[in-house]
């Protein structure tokens, strides 16, 4: 009996710790082989960014919200590296029958951000994503502190206001 | 002592991070006189429920999770047998140094997994998950090795000895200029791969009859002949595949066998099976081409051999269709399924974005996708001239390697363009022409004698009202003379960063040769979005259709009705 009294404790006093942070950390980033647009081997933890945050977007090409959510932030791509230092790194979930048409598919619309394979699903597993796209926002340690389900066109503006804030080391929410 | 704990409690809870993610789809039916929808025709299941959730805990190098599913009562267009409660997936990994081990439920690919692949699409209720022990060991730089031992996934049925097979795997990935310093910043990267995946089967011998008949003095005689064939209990196949990547230049190349492996999709024939599948591109910024072929024979590998038909269970390994998976609902009426018994296929791809502020691309740019997709039946000569096709007990047929056959499966022919007018008025406009063999793709028979030739339009516009409203139109039309006739849709779509969004849409098949299915597939849909979670519910009709992700088919029923989706991850 004792010994849940203790476990109790325990968990009140992490609670009270994560609630005085700035922003809470959903969970770290997993560590994943997955692979880089060209087909070589990319571990997860290669993800960093020198301490300012990260988008990790998950998309397919047979999804049309992801594409235009991704040609929406193409747009302005350029202008949130210069403001905030922010890094996004998109994550195709397109299988065999479609992986190899990633790298034309992004080139050929100009994408300026970095993709990632994740043909088998190991990532989209470890991270929880039901269906692209699905947006995670990663703090300078490589914490997920923000996530989001779908796109609705105009949601990338959301996506660098939270950016902002985290750079800047304010409460998101 | 309770010190001790504590601090342990601590720091298991502390170090230790749970995540996951809930899903759950709900449908209420109504009758339908149009769709001729009654209540005894959906078994008085006026309700249908499919939902799952998924729990991952991770300490460190160590995790574990579970994924709880339930269909109370399945929905429809899902199997009967699906309907229960349980936990089908659940894992506990851990890694020391280069080593990692899972054991419990897992999903893997080999190369481009014409020989291994466990997958999962909760959509298509597709799960062919590994139970039992896989391995990933990289002992050098540069190398990376897998090794599985498992059963696979049959609804709920539990694996006992005998009902369905083992399957062993291996596999090897070889990065050259990560293994060799002195090529390490070559421009020229290459990987090489090889794998070899065997499947054991307790199983009995298969009986068969064969009917022969003939004439005595003008009376039909048949003589029924029943043969005994030897099952291969051992069916191994293996592959070997690489990844040149050259500057703007990438190409992929695998090439698969198969032992010899009578089942009930090949018609129990004794022919080994092989499959090459190649992929090259080239592309730089602005501009990308891809070039893709595959030849597929006798490739069905299921760790059963009497399982066949839809849905597709037991699958050891991934065929992929060779066309292009499409965004729009008019465009995706015909999709392709791989032909596991034999096929050829070729896709071209060309994108090129006309730069921004040229004459042509405007003052935003324009994109331009052409894309196209064939697939055609391999060429097949039978070896008794009597018997055409597979005959079982036998080698079934000779083909030789990269035929291509007279018959036409299906072909794709398709360009998109997108345009940005102004900071508020974005479009696309698709054409596609597409050519479905009906016989060949929903009914197993390889005639032409089915053809659905159809032309597709599309006009997709958005107009933003400003950073956070925005209204989109989508205008389709499908015009066929053969199937179901002409089709006309329309949907409106109001949407509000980040927040929340509306739809209507209207699907009416006005050319249906029938007049009583000229049915308009009404929608009205509403959803919520507050970070993670996601809500949504629909009212209206659902047309009969195919349902297809990565090439792999589900049948959905019509049906009129409510549906509500919850999304949630944490």
């Amino acid at each position: 009996m004792k010994n849940y009294v203790f476990l109790l404790a325990a968990l009140l006093f992490v609670t009270i710790g994560y609630s005085q942070s700035e922003n809470k950390a959903l969970f770290s980033l997993p560590e994943v082989d997955i692979q880089t647009v060209q087909g070589e081997r990319f571990n997860t933890k290669q993800i960093h960014n020198d301490g300012k945050p990260v988008i990790i977007t998950f998309w397919a090409t047979w999804c049309k919200p992801c594409m235009k959510e991704h040609d929406a932030i193409n747009e302005v791509y350029e202008d949130w590296v210069d403001e905030t230092g922010v890094k996004l790194y998109a994550v195709s979930i397109d299988n065999v029958r479609s992986s190899k048409r990633v790298l034309p598919t992004v080139n050929g619309r100009s994408w300026e951000f970095d993709v990632l394979l994740d043909p088998n699903g190991d990532l989209k597993r470890a991270m929880n994503v039901n269906i692209p796209p699905h947006t995670f926002i990663l703090n300078g340690n490589g914490d997920v502190v923000w996530q989001h389900v779908g796109y609705l066109e105009g949601d990338e503006h959301e996506y660098i206001e939270i950016v902002k804030k985290i750079a800047a080391g304010k409460k998101i929410d | 002592m309770m010190t001790t704990l504590a601090t342990r409690a601590q720091n298991f809870l502390e170090q230790g991070q749970v995540n996951g993610n809930v899903q759950i789809d709900a449908q209420y039916y109504s009758e339908d006189d149009k769709l001729g929808i009654t209540d005894s025709l959906l078994n008085f299941r006026k309700f249908g429920l499919n939902a799952f959730s998924n729990v991952i805990y991770t300490n460190g190098d160590f995790s574990a999770g579970l994924r709880l599913e339930g269909y109370l009562n399945p929905m429809l267009g899902f199997d009967d047998r699906y309907e229960g409660i349980g936990v089908p997936y659940w894992f506990a990994k851990y890694k020391v140094g280069t080593l990692e081990m899972t054991a419990g439920h897992f999903y893997e690919q080999f190369g481009s997994g014409l020989i291994l692949r466990s997958w999962e699409e909760w959509t298509l209720g597709y799960d062919n998950n590994f139970y039992g022990f896989n391995a990933r060991f990289s002992p050098y730089k540069g190398i990376m090795l897998k090794g599985l031992v498992g059963t696979q996934r049959y609804f709920w049925e539990p694996y006992e000895a005998g009902n369905r097979g083992i399957v062993k795997g291996f596999d090897g990935d070889f990065y050259l200029n990560e293994m060799f310093d002195g090529i390490a910043d070559a421009k020229t990267k290459i990987s090489l791969g090889g794998s070899f995946v065997s499947k054991y089967e307790k199983t009995g011998n298969v009986f068969y009859t064969r009917n022969r008949e003939f004439l005595v003095d003008s009376i039909p005689w048949i003589e029924t002949t029943t043969y005994e064939m030897t099952i291969p209990h051992n069916v191994g196949s293996w592959a070997a595949r690489t990844n040149i990547a050259h500057g703007g230049f990438n190409f992929y190349g695998e090439y698969a066998r198969k032992g010899a492996d009578p089942n009930a999709t090949n018609n129990y024939i004794y022919r080994e099976g092989s499959a090459v599948y190649s992929t090259l591109s080239y592309s730089t910024k602005g501009l990308g081409i891809f070039l893709a072929t595959k030849w597929i024979d006798n490739m069905s590998y299921k760790s059963k051999l009497s399982e066949s038909g839809n849905p597709s269970m037991l699958d050891i390994n991934y065929l992929p269709a060779i066309s292009k998976e499409h965004q729009y609902s008019m465009a995706t009426m015909y999709p392709y399924a791989t032909q596991p018994n034999g096929e050829f296929g070729l896709q071209g791809q060309v994108i090129y974005t006309i730069p921004k502020k040229s004459a042509i691309g405007g003052r935003y740019g324009t994109t331009l996708t052409f894309n196209y997709a064939l697939a055609k039946s391999i060429e097949k000569d039978s070896i008794y001239s009597d018997v055409t096709g597979g005959v079982t007990g036998t080698e079934g047929y000779n083909s030789n390697f990269f035929s291509i056959g007279d018959l036409t499966y299906y072909q794709d022919l398709n360009l998109t363009i997108d345009k940005k007018f102004s900071p508020k008025v974005k479009a696309k406009a698709a054409y596609f022409h597409q050519t479905y063999n009906l016989h060949v793709i929903e009914d197993n028979l390889y005639d032409d004698k089915n053809m659905v030739y159809a032309n597709i339009g599309v006009l997709d516009v958005t107009y933003k009202f400003n950073s956070r409203n925005s209204l989109r139109a989508e205008l389709q039309g499908l015009f066929t003379k053969e199937d179901d006739g002409d089709w006309l849709a329309l949907m409106l779509e109001y949407n509000v960063s980040p927040t929340w969004f509306f739809s209507i849409q209207d699907e009416f098949n006005y050319g249906n040769p029938v007049d009583d299915k000229q049915v308009h597939y009404y929608n009205v849909s509403f959803g919520y979005t507050q970070k993670s979670n996601r809500f949504s519910v629909r009212y209206g009709r659902q047309r009969e259709g195919l349902l297809c992700v990565g090439g792999v088919c589900r049948y959905v029923p019509a049906s009129t009705g409510l549906t509500l989706t919850i999304t949630s991850s944490f």
